[in-house]
């Protein structure tokens, strides 16, 4: 069996010695003093947590939120990785965590931010201290535990986290950038993102053209999953193993669905994915194989997503549930109630931008790429028949027996 | 542009808005607000400012984008 | 003025807001519950909450100032505002005085509704759960006629009616699971209903 390579990278993102304090200034030389603001700017950095904002654009509206209410900023690291379909984010702060130090510093002193935190799983925090009493930031960094939930890494759930309260998305009025942690101005960015920028201040422009996958593939039914560094602009058909997958998900499970044939060619880039409904995302690749239901995939990840909404808007609180029940029901090999896919369609629509977060959105685009990619399987599960020739779980949904 | 606007986590569906603002405010199977799009005609304000007062819960409010369109 | 119709025009108007005021809990009550009255929009058992208090305020004032100028009782302007300083039955007025301090701070409050934070409405008007007891104890230590038939069926029937009512609205809150527990809740419900083929219901928030 050949191992499935990523294309070859220049000095890439999980390259190094190890992750201790003296093999990463060995490697990558002490911390720069830079116009972070310039630079980002002109490396085209955005963010790799999924929504993939412009980081320039983010520094400089904390930057302006600090200078309005005369606020000195809060800097928060978001390694929470509440998708649990990804890896980069933990693989990252178990290689390279000094990167993404130097990234919060670099930020802290851009923004004259008054506290730092790193926010990531428990499991991870002893290591995380260790590596932090080597370093002699101005700004102490404070490590926080997050929670392993799906919305633990929602930047408004993690600044109440951050303030001791239950970690739940809050009003977007003001938003976290105006009013976060403590009520300072807040910048949130995910680990990912600020490594990259670590790299970009240290005149490596290419870091920022680059993001991390996690791919999660079977190879002669042998489960593969691992974290690469790839360019952007990458044809997925490169970066996964296609051969026996019928579709790709990817992004995450906020992400989309795509056939395996169409996803070969989409390029890792918006101007490719957004016209096949896609994007970056969590940077998940997921190759289902074709002796899985699809549909039953998808109804086991949407039974997840529902369960882990934050339950304080109504339309999410009754949509999904209702999305999810109807999903389990589409899943079996059976004929389904007459009228059921108009409802779930009904719901659907009744969901986007009604919630405080971009949950329920999400979620309901995920069900409409199923229902579109899988709907031969859906057809075949109008006639009593499915494609699934083992019953095991390809997408790993936590807390599932 | 001045429009309503809606706390999704203060809502509660009580409803009364959709009662005195037929013209914008409609409600879901659920019993919460659907707002129509777009900026609050000028002869409407002075309503929009009435129901979002009655509000038991103060979820509905009118906000200012301070944008064009 | 006669002593004796400023006697029974402090009576009635006592009798009477407290029967008005009791009319406000329970249509607050039913507000808070998301509640119906039959034939009335919602908005309109809103409307009738807030109007029947102001309308037991302005009874109030009428019940005071009876009080204050009615020179058999030594009531006293400063003992309509500071509680237990008047020379008649001071612990009995009093109670109704400090029903009338957290009912004035209630008033305005809600007049300026939209322009208080929404917490600082909230917290004020939770008082009222404290200002009907205080009302209710005042009416029966302070009023004299108390005695038996149709004016004790009444009270009694107010003080009933204003616990149950009041009773439910604090109870409100448990009904909802808190946000943590809600979503489990709801995915629970949905598959049961729908395999049962029942209809699945509404899940609220709040």
């Amino acid at each position: 069996m050949t191992a499935v390579t990523a294309p070859e990278l220049t000095r890439g993102l999980l390259d190094g010695p190890g992750p201790s304090f003296a093999q990463h200034c060995a490697a990558h030389g002490p911390l720069p003093v830079v116009d972070l603001h310039t630079l980002v700017e002109e490396a085209g950095l955005a963010g790799r947590g999924g929504a993939g904002f412009p980081t320039a654009a983010k520094l400089r509206s904390v930057a302006a939120a600090a200078a309005a209410t005369r606020k000195a900023p809060v800097v928060v690291a978001n390694g929470s990785e509440g998708e649990p379909a990804a890896a980069k984010d933990a693989t990252l702060l178990a290689l390279v965590p000094h990167l993404v130090l130097d990234g919060l510093a670099l930020v802290a002193a851009a923004l004259g931010a008054s506290a730092a935190y790193l926010a990531a799983d428990e499991a991870l925090l002893p290591g995380l201290a260790t590596h932090l009493a080597d370093r002699r930031d101005p700004v102490g960094v404070r490590l926080h535990p997050v929670a392993q939930v799906f919305l633990s890494g929602e930047e408004s759930a993690l600044c109440a986290a951050l303030d001791g309260r239950p970690p739940l998305p809050r009003t977007k009025f003001p938003p976290v950038r105006e009013r976060g942690v403590a009520g300072r101005p807040t910048l949130v960015l995910n680990v990912e993102t600020l490594a990259r920028l670590a790299l970009v201040a240290r005149g490596n422009d290419l870091a920022a053209a680059a993001l991390l996958v996690t791919r999660r593939m079977e190879i002669a039914g042998t489960p593969w999953v691992d974290v690469v560094d790839v360019p952007l602009g990458s044809r997925i058909g490169d970066v996964l193993r296609l051969d026996d997958a019928q579709a790709v998900l990817i992004g995450g499970y906020a992400g989309t669905w795509v056939e395996a044939s169409r996803a070969a060619g989409l390029r890792l880039d918006r101007s490719s994915l957004a016209p096949a409904g896609a994007s970056l995302g969590a940077g998940v690749l997921a190759a289902l194989p074709a002796d899985r239901c699809g549909l039953r995939e998808t109804a086991g990840v949407v039974g997840y997503l529902a369960a882990q909404s934050a339950g304080q808007c109504g339309p999410c609180l009754n949509g999904l549930p209702r999305i999810a029940a109807a999903l389990d029901v589409l899943a079996r090999p059976a004929p389904a109630p007459s009228g059921l896919l108009r409802d779930v369609e009904r719901w659907s629509g009744l969901l986007p931008g009604r919630g405080a977060c971009s949950h329920p959105d999400a979620t309901v685009r995920l069900v409409a790429s199923a229902l579109r990619v899988f709907s031969e399987e859906l057809a075949r599960h109008g006639a009593d028949r499915c494609s699934a020739h083992t019953g095991r779980p390809f997408l790993p949904v936590p807390g599932s027996g | 542009m001045t429009r309503l606007a809606v706390d999704p986590i203060t809502c509660t569906g009580h409803g009364l808005c959709a009662e005195l603002f037929p013209e914008g405010i409609a409600l879901d199977e659920w019993g919460y607000p659907l707002l129509a799009a777009g900026e609050l005609p000028p002869d409407l304000l002075r309503t929009a400012r009435k129901v979002a007062a009655a509000c038991p819960t103060r979820a509905l409010r009118l906000r200012d984008d301070g944008r064009a369109g | 003025m006669t002593g004796v119709v400023l006697w029974y025009l402090n009576r009635a108007t006592g009798i009477t807001s407290l029967v008005l005021m009791t009319l406000t809990v329970v249509l607050g009550s039913v507000v808070r519950r998301h509640g119906r009255i039959p034939g009335l929009p919602r908005f309109a058992v809103q409307g009738l909450h807030r109007n029947v208090g102001l309308l037991s305020a302005l009874l109030l004032i009428t019940h005071v100032g009876t009080a204050v100028i009615d020179s058999y009782v030594d009531i006293g302007v400063s003992s309509t505002f500071v509680p237990f300083t008047s020379g008649y039955r001071p612990f009995a007025i009093g109670l109704g005085t400090l029903a009338v301090d957290l009912f004035l701070l209630v008033v305005v409050t809600s007049l300026l509704r939209t322009h208080l934070p929404h917490r600082l409405w909230k917290a004020v008007h939770l008082t009222s759960y404290l200002l009907w007891p205080l009302a209710f104890v005042h009416g029966i230590t302070a009023g004299t006629d108390l005695g038996g038939g149709w004016l004790l069926w009444l009270v009694l029937g107010c003080g009933a009616a204003a616990t149950w009512f009041s009773v439910a609205a604090l109870g409100a809150r448990r009904e909802t699971p808190p946000p943590a527990e809600r979503a489990e809740a709801a995915l629970t419900a949905t598959s049961t209903a729908m395999s049962t083929g029942t209809p699945v219901g509404v899940f609220r928030n709040g």
